[in-house]
């Protein structure tokens, strides 16, 4: 028999007792001796950037809906028949179709067998061929190059060209990534250094995707936060990010800005000027930019366009173009494709210094590669069907209408929360989200604040439990000191989301009646 | 000490030579993965001359260096890819020319995933579900514990790396052992400490060599993790019981977590080999052990007979995690979201395969693997499972000194011969780490036996002339 360990802790010592402050760890071993061995991985030994790490979208709320969701097919009575999950963005879980034409290529591309068959368009096939020919012994199972299955590079590159009228895009600047957070995490990795006040800090919005907090927290950067204008759409203003630059500037070393546009989970458009303010803004004060697009279709409102941050600056010239780092980023999770679980994505790197880019070149390495069917998903997307091919008009017709749908939903949502006293909403611009604002009374506060909970976690919580209808709390995504909201997908079916709409709006009224 | 040397990757350069290579006629280089260090040295040798127009002796380059079985010319397993047809484009479930079992199969996943669509975000619960109950069966109904799918290595080490100095995380990794896992350390700033397998003994581990490792290393870092590999990569040794017992053993005494790399388990060749899991052995060895021990245990589709690399797709079982952790693992977990779903359906897969009885079970057929012979001046601790073998080379001085003349390293210097004059090629033994002045190179026989019998034809040759030059 091996060496005990005979680690009696202070509070015990010289006693075998039952209990002990530690009591999961107490063993009895053969000869009755009570010995505990210290775990290598404690609360208190772990990677303390890993516990700070909260990711509000599947967090406490949807534990707890996921629990509900068990206990209604145990048979529990509710005043509810099902959970519905309108906490996040994944459409296809909320109903939406996939396009045929992608889902058609995607299984030529896992059994080619179907090449022979008679069962696929033409143009189906031969997109998938290119794509077969381009792997490693024709196999959608075989490791890819790093950066990316060469060939798809090029297509996304030529898709970037097109989208932005001509401007050059250069495919060894294009890197595939496992959805677009991957790639997001992968360049701050590169961007975060340094120890006390040259501590790398990262400009994010509030509100934002807590993704961008999540990788802060976990690789130890600073969060420099910048606000939003509520008032005006939530819109950036310049003002306020050099508000946020100079005081983050007594603390640590500003080197990288982020934007989300289309907004998450505001919604707002950027305009044209607003983009090219932000990029002069970033130029001045030395910044690497860093540009999620990944809902640039996503585009409803009136008067809205997307402007992609590529084409801005190129259109600034090269006293810009030439210089300001930017990293752009897409992915096949949103837009009319909402293949979130392909997890296909990519990001187009320019004015990166070669250097570096060598380096990233090697930290993309180290997971090997982005999984290949989402690769191959990616490359039809940016490749769909063109006119005249056999495809085209039911790839039209589905793209078309999935975004019709997503429109009217965005619009019959912002309508009928603004005829709720006590709830506004900005209009839904773009993305998938409505995000209003809910005034609370203060007794609801004081409660929460008793039960530790934000007051919009304690709100949302109360929604979950009397009506099934799971949310995330603005507090997840960061607001204003003193303001409540709650992030909302658009994605339930209409008839759904009119009745979910409904039940969220007599919540609401009812919540304010029991708290005032 | 091993040289643990330039882990980089210059990948960039390689593939524009690829794309120039690509354009030259009458020799193709499929697309495979950005090599190692020593492997892009060699290749963009090559391909240098190979851009001067200089003619070869043959026409295809066979690149053997990776654990990428399709690449390798191995078929997908055709249940595998139908099933993942079926669930990509239900449409598909009206086909009658596919197996009733691979219908039921993608009609159960598809049930599975809200709004039946496998373009929802990933954790499929009863994916999850086969997974434990494969686990269960492979190690005798012991109790199964908390898992995940993903990628598995990489979360585990963030939970546990951290601290710089004296207080820097280390993990006790084998020598020889696979590059990305070493670059996967230096990302995240955990310290790499070696332990040398014996070579003599068949690649196997010795505690006292752990026991040393571990001695030397806390001068200089806080050594928490203890890493293996079984079946090995490259070495293709396999652990008796009495091995993974003692070093359990170990973990236990000096305070270690342990990982356990376990993605060749069903890659067993040798005549009455038997691998045993980490966990299985844990378990026997009483609650002493079986309730203090953590234990990170890992499984892949890359590997295996199904081969999936590309999928990306794995799990971890977490054993002994203390209960105060639970919650944040939970956390960072639901935040990482790195698994395809295709990847999850080849998984479910691989834990469930088609049993005797099923219509697809005939066609779904274990890889023959193929042993090496040792060649003259070379020697071969052939291994019993795995997908590699790791020939030691016993170069001759003159090329010692040839090399030393060129300023390169021997076993480079013969690979980047190798490649020139037959068109092969292998994994450098440098960039697993080797003992000074030992030179390997590894040879994946995870391929079709054609390709892997012209490999070893040319490999002959060349080495006899090798020999023949420099004796």
């Amino acid at each position: 028999m091996s060496r005990d360990r005979t680690h009696i802790l202070p509070c015990c010592q010289g006693a075998v007792t039952q209990r002990c402050c530690q009591p999961a760890l107490w063993k009895m071993t053969e000869n009755c001796f009570m010995h505990h061995r210290t775990k290598v991985l404690t609360i208190d030994t772990m990677n303390p950037n890993v516990k700070k790490v909260e990711y509000a979208v599947r967090g406490p709320i949807v534990q707890r809906a996921v629990q509900i969701e068990k206990e209604l097919k145990a048979g529990a009575k509710k005043p509810f028949s099902e959970v519905i999950r309108a906490n996040i963005g994944d459409a296809h879980a909320m109903g939406q179709r996939p396009i045929t034409f992608f889902r058609q290529v995607l299984a030529l591309c896992s059994y080619p067998e179907l090449l022979e068959g008679n069962e696929f368009p033409e143009d189906a096939k031969e997109r998938a061929r290119r794509i077969l020919q381009a792997c490693g012994g024709g196999s959608i199972g075989a490791y890819s190059a790093s950066q990316g299955i060469e060939c798809v590079r090029q297509d996304v590159a030529r898709y970037i060209q097109e989208r932005d009228g001509g401007i050059p895009c250069n495919p060894d600047n294009i890197y595939l990534s496992t959805g677009a957070s991957d790639a997001i995490v992968t360049i701050l990795k590169l961007l975060v250094c340094g120890e006390g006040r040259n501590r790398t800090g990262v400009m994010i919005p509030i509100p934002q995707y807590p993704l961008y907090s999540a990788a802060l927290a976990d690789l130890g950067a600073v969060q420099i936060e910048y606000y939003l204008d509520e008032e005006n759409c939530w819109s950036l203003d310049v003002s306020e990010l050099r508000r946020a630059l100079v005081a983050a500037q007594q603390h640590c070393s500003p080197r990288a800005l982020c934007i989300i546009n289309p907004g998450n989970p505001t919604g707002q458009v950027q305009s044209r000027q607003c983009i090219e303010d932000v990029i002069r803004f970033a130029a001045e004060e030395h910044l690497f930019l860093m540009a999620d697009e990944v809902y640039q279709d996503n585009v409803y409102a009136e008067g809205c366009e997307f402007h992609s941050f590529k084409k801005v600056l190129f259109e600034m010239g090269p006293e810009y173009s030439d210089t300001v780092e930017l990293v752009s980023f897409h992915s096949t999770s949103k837009c009319y494709m909402g293949e979130c679980g392909f997890r296909g994505g990519y990001m187009e790197v320019i004015n990166m210094d070669p250097d570096v880019k060598v380096q990233l070149t090697k930290l993309v390495s180290v997971r090997l590669c982005p999984p290949v069917p989402g690769q191959a998903l990616l490359d039809v997307v940016v490749n769909p069907p063109r006119p005249g091919e056999p495809s085209f008009n039911t790839y039209i017709k589905e793209r078309t209408s999935t975004l019709q749908v997503l429109a009217e939903k965005a619009w019959l949502t912002e309508e009928v929360f603004n005829t709720v006293p006590g709830i506004t909403c900005n209009p839904v611009q773009g993305a998938m989200y409505s995000f209003p604002r809910i005034s609370l009374p203060e007794r609801a506060i004081q409660q929460a604040k008793e039960k530790g909970q934000a007051p919009d976690m304690f709100y949302c919580m109360k929604l979950l439990e009397e009506t099934g209808i799971c949310l995330v709390p603005g507090s997840g995504f960061g607001q204003r000191e003193g303001t409540y909201h709650f992030r909302m997908t658009i994605l339930p079916p209409t008839d759904k989301l009119k009745i979910v709409l409904e039940k969220v709006k007599q919540f609401h009224q009812s919540f304010t009646q029991q708290y005032s | 000490m091993a040289t643990a040397c330039c882990w980089d990757c210059r990948g960039l350069l390689l593939s524009s030579y690829r794309a120039v290579l690509r354009s030259k006629e009458g020799c193709s280089l499929s697309n495979h993965p950005v090599v190692d260090a020593a492997g892009v040295e060699v290749v963009i040798l090559f391909l240098f001359s190979h851009t001067q127009g200089v003619k070869k002796p043959y026409k295809e380059v066979i690149d053997i260096c990776w654990g990428d079985a399709h690449s390798g010319g191995t078929k997908p397993l055709t249940f595998v890819r139908q099933v993942i047809a079926v669930c990509i484009y239900p449409e598909l479930l009206q086909e009658t020319t596919i197996a009733p079992d691979v219908k039921e199969r993608a009609r159960r996943l598809l049930r599975e995933c809200p709004g039946g669509s496998v373009g929802k975000y990933c954790g499929i619960p009863f994916v999850q579900d086969g997974v434990c109950e494969f686990i269960s069966k492979r190690d005798g109904g012991v109790p199964i514990s908390p898992l995940h799918t993903g990628s598995p290595v990489q979360f585990v080490l963030k939970l546990l790396v951290h601290g710089k100095g004296l207080a820097q995380t280390g993990v006790l990794t084998p020598i020889p052992c696979y590059p990305t896992f070493v670059m996967g350390l230096t990302e995240l700033g955990a310290a790499m400490v070696p332990y040398y397998l014996c070579e003599d003994d068949g690649w196997c581990l010795h505690v006292e060599e752990l026991r040393r490792a571990l001695a030397t290393s806390r001068s200089h870092c806080n050594p928490r993790i203890l890493y293996v590999i079984n079946p090995g990569n490259p070495t293709g040794h396999v652990q008796s019981r009495e091995s993974i017992e003692e070093v359990i053993r170990f973990a236990a005494e000096e305070e270690l977590f342990i990982f356990a790399d376990e993605v060749y388990q069903d890659m067993m060749y040798a005549e009455g080999s038997q691998f045993v899991s980490y966990k299985k052995v844990l378990f026997e060895m009483g609650p002493q052990y079986s309730n203090t021990v953590e234990l990170a245990s890992f499984h892949s589709v890359s590997k295996g007979i199904m081969g999936e690399c590309g999928l990306r797709c794995g799990y971890v079982e977490l054993v002994n995690l203390d209960p105060s952790v639970k919650q944040s693992v939970t956390s960072a977990f639901n935040t990482e979201r790195n698994t395809a779903v295709i990847g999850q359906i080849a998984l479910n897969i691989m834990v469930d395969p088609p049993k005797p009885g099923d219509p697809s079970y005939p066609t779904f057929s274990q890889v023959s693997l193929h042993t090496v012979e040792a060649l003259p001046g070379t020697s071969f601790q052939a291994g019993s499972g795995g997908i590699y073998a790791y020939l030691r080379l016993d170069l001759p001085q003159k090329a010692l000194l040839q090399a030393k003349e060129e300023g390169t390293d021997p076993d480079l210097m013969y690979c980047s011969r190798l490649l020139e004059e037959e068109g092969v090629c292998l994994v450098v033994g440098k960039e697993h780490g080797q003992q000074e002045g030992t030179y390997h190179i590894r040879i994946c026989i995870g391929t079709t036996s054609t390709r892997l019998k012209e490999v070893l034809r040319r490999l002959k040759s060349f080495h006899l002339r090798f020999l023949n030059e420099f004796s």
